[in-house]
């Protein structure tokens, strides 16, 4: 049986897929930003995090690819096309920004981007010999419930109580209204 | 593929997409979303440093994964609220909300 791998060595199509990942995720976070359509923003949202989630497989980490897909993907994009849709004029079409406003943005994104490449690149970085791969997520799971496990329960009381506020902050606005 | 480098550049250039949308986007679900991507550039650099540079390998993915849950605390807060502003101002432009201002 021959298979794709005949024709092109693995290696290439590793690489060929990690790039398409970053122009995925760069492709995506470019749409998030730049149209003036609320929903064309979110979908733009959700193709930067699944290529987000293509890239922490390489680095990786199946369990935080996962939680990345379910977590961005799954839940805070439904939750902005829901609050989108459920209250109508959030997708109205809004006026194109003004020009001098993006043109500042750029400028000041474009400086903030220069000083961190600047600081990548004459930091000195101590890569460790033999990079530990015991990304397991068996591993994770026994940190998580030993030496994070103050954290890991904070998180969760923080998750609660946000969506509880979230439900009295707009249910109470209706009341009063 | 194999390099630091690639994923701190990639990472920064998210967190500057991210900061372009937020002093740009005209509406606030708009600069929600680019908060997103900042996030995100943020824990592209903790994943990428738990990979190279530490011994430990789970400090970066445990952070990743705290990072993820604060943002979706967020999100669902900033978006109650966003809902309450347009119930009392009829308006999500950031220039149209002003009642505070001096």
């Amino acid at each position: 049986m021959t298979t794709i791998a005949d024709f092109i060595p693995p290696i290439l199509v590793a690489q060929g897929a990690f790039w398409l990942m970053v122009v995925l995720t760069l492709a995506g976070a470019v749409l998030a930003v730049i149209p003036s359509k609320i929903v064309h923003n979110v979908l733009g949202l959700a193709l930067a995090m699944f290529g987000v989630t293509g890239i922490y497989l390489y680095l990786g980490s199946q369990f935080v690819a996962m939680m990345q897909l379910l977590i961005y993907v799954g839940a805070i994009c439904v939750t902005y096309i829901f609050a989108i849709m459920l209250s109508p004029p959030l997708e109205l079409d809004l006026p194109k920004p003004s020009l001098l406003k993006a043109a500042t943005a750029l400028i000041v994104s474009v400086i903030a981007f220069i000083a961190m490449i600047q600081m990548i690149l004459t930091a000195r970085w101590a890569p460790l010999a033999a990079p530990s791969r015991d990304w397991t997520t068996k591993t994770l799971g026994q940190e998580l419930l030993t030496r994070y496990f103050l954290v890991f329960e904070l998180i969760s009381l923080l998750l609660a109580v946000a969506i509880i506020g979230a439900i009295l902050i707009a249910g109470l606005g209706r009341e009063r209204e | 593929m194999e390099s630091l480098l690639t994923y701190l550049v990639l990472g920064a250039l998210m967190f500057c997409i991210g900061i372009f949308g937020l002093l740009q986007q005209n509406s606030l679900i708009g600069m929600l979303i680019a908060t997103e991507l900042i996030l995100n550039g943020a824990g592209m650099n903790f994943m990428a440093f738990g990979m190279f540079l530490t011994p430990d390998p789970t400090v970066g993915q445990v952070f990743t994964l705290f990072i993820m849950g604060v943002a979706a605390a967020e999100a669902a807060i900033a978006l109650s609220i966003i809902i309450t502003i347009y119930r009392r101002f009829k308006e999500i432009r950031v220039d149209g909300i002003s009642e505070l201002k001096g």
